[in-house]
């Protein structure tokens, strides 16, 4: 089993603790002149989100998490799993809802997402930062309302509900950004 | 490590921070020319090496005249032994001012290679030679800072309510536990004396007082070089100075019983034996010195490199230095 001896340590490093895969975000080294050094460590648990603490004696060695990032495109979802390929390998992964997560309202087909992948299994799946979809359901707005001020929901056709500005209207498609979840702008004809 | 990038042969430091360590070098020429402490220099490069089980020596290789085949050279973690060779023949107050190596040690507060002062007084004890370190530091300090002293027991009695004297492993363990020491169940540690570490340095430095804190009489197993006081329990006649929760420097009531000076060095060979550590030769003019005698005194080492940092508000040890290890 690979494993990362402390003075390996750095951020970003994978390793395993408590059975799950996780991802160092900080470590320092303490270690009083004449006594026993520590790495304490930040670690983030890719399975959970949750940030925790660790001690570990210096020099002591950890399991390395077997997790890499891919760039993989979206096909479809059956219900119960979403599906993915490899656009070069051809080599398709299916994600469950736990992967997935809050990324599936964003999810449109052909769609390229990070997926992490732990012993080649999706574990977190990151949308775009933008997506450019289509409005099913949204208020008529105001008629010469251009300012965006106020704004009203719009339902995509990915399911997510966005605030939009009143001018907007149902069947336009528009940029949003995913990390907050926002409209950008309307989207441009190409 | 990174290689050649453009910028990368800059120095580190500010060119602030380089000036304020040439005055703070310079500031301690000036007290101790004014104490009548004589300044020496000793090798570098040793046959012997220290033998303390948490502190590794790096070696380098040395082949010419008087060593055809080449012989192995230690990097001294202190100058300490051939300092003490020094006043067991009669030198008097002696400091020293040197670049020291340790294999091993590298983070915000650590550089592999740094500068210590190191220092000793005839005719003190551990409590007379920490007033002379505070006088030091006060004087290098841009502003008096408060000063504090206070035993380990005391110590550990304020921070954590506990005996650190009494309490076996796992109830050590279990006071990191209770303090929100993360990760304590899966730690696998050698043995008490490194659990008293965790707590010191997870625990205590960071709500120690700001200031000067002196923290004195360590277990009788911390001893190191310093002579142990018996009593009930047996103490090291040993301090610490930590600068606003930083360990700033370490002293002992030095040692002066070759017998028991071999035995330490013997303990701590098995020690290291134990933790896979190599086995350095043991300094044999360093246990003549004392088999011809050492007078009565009181030693120790400060770091330079931290004092800087604390004088010039710095929260890592790479900006007070030229070129730390990335850049070396």
């Amino acid at each position: 089993m690979a494993s990362y001896s402390t003075n390996e340590f750095k951020g970003g490093l994978k390793i395993m603790q408590d059975g799950d895969p996780c991802s160092i975000i900080a470590n320092e080294f303490v270690k009083p002149g004449k006594g026993q050094a520590f790495n304490r460590v930040k670690i983030r648990n890719l399975k959970t989100g949750r940030v925790i603490e660790r001690t570990f004696k210096s020099g002591e060695s950890v399991e390395a998490a077997d997790v890499l990032e891919v760039e993989l495109q979206y096909l479809y979802n059956d219900g119960e799993f979403w599906h993915f390929m490899d656009s070069e390998s051809y080599e398709q992964y299916s994600a469950d809802a736990k992967a997935v997560g809050e990324t599936s309202k964003w999810l449109k087909d052909q769609a390229s997402c990070t997926v992490t992948l732990w012993n080649g299994t999706p574990i977190i799946v990151e949308p775009p930062n933008f997506v450019t979809l289509s409005i099913t359901e949204t208020d008529p707005g105001l008629k010469g309302d251009t300012s965006g001020g106020g704004g009203k929901p719009a339902t995509l056709e990915t399911g997510a509900v966005v605030r939009v500005p009143l001018f907007i209207q149902s069947g336009e498609t528009i940029k949003v950004d995913t990390r907050s979840g926002e409209y950008v702008s309307r989207a441009r004809e190409e | 490590m990174s290689d050649g990038s453009a910028g990368e042969w800059r120095p580190v430091a500010t060119p602030r921070r380089l000036q304020a360590r040439a005055r703070l070098l310079a500031g301690v020429r000036d007290y101790f020319h004014g104490a009548g402490v004589m300044e020496v220099e000793t090798p570098a490069c040793s046959v012997a090496a220290v033998t303390d089980p948490a502190i590794d020596s790096l070696a380098t290789r040395y082949s010419g005249p008087g060593a055809a085949n080449g012989r192995t050279l230690y990097l001294h973690t202190s100058p300490e032994f051939p300092m003490k060779r020094l006043l067991a023949a009669g030198s008097g107050a002696i400091f020293q001012i040197c670049r020291v190596f340790r294999d091993g040690e590298s983070g915000r507060f650590h550089n592999p290679e740094f500068t210590l002062l190191e220092w000793y007084r005839p005719g003190c004890d551990h409590h007379r030679l920490m007033d002379d370190v505070a006088a030091l530091v006060q004087a290098l300090l841009p502003a008096p800072a408060v000063e504090e002293r206070i035993s380990y027991t005391a110590l550990f009695h304020r921070h954590l309510g506990i005996d650190p004297f009494v309490l076996p492993p796992q109830a050590l363990r279990l006071v990191a536990g209770n303090q929100g020491v993360p990760g304590v169940d899966s730690l696998d540690l050698p043995d008490r004396d490194s659990w008293l570490d965790l707590l010191m340095t997870h625990c205590i430095e960071p709500a120690l007082p700001p200031g000067l804190c002196f923290i004195y009489d360590y277990p009788a197993s911390q001893a190191s070089l310093a002579r142990i006081r018996s009593g009930d329990p047996p103490v090291s006649e040993r301090f610490e100075l930590y600068l606003d929760g930083l360990e700033l420097a370490n002293g002992f009531h030095e040692l002066r019983d070759a017998a028991e000076q071999r035995r330490r060095f013997q303990h701590d060979l098995v020690r290291r034996r134990e933790l896979g550590k190599p086995l350095p030769p043991l300094d044999e003019r360093f246990l003549s010195a004392l088999e011809a005698g050492l007078l009565d005194c009181a030693g120790v080492a400060l770091g330079i490199d931290r004092l800087l940092m604390r004088v010039t508000g710095a929260s890592h040890i790479d900006q007070v230095l030229a070129f730390p290890l990335e850049r070396a």
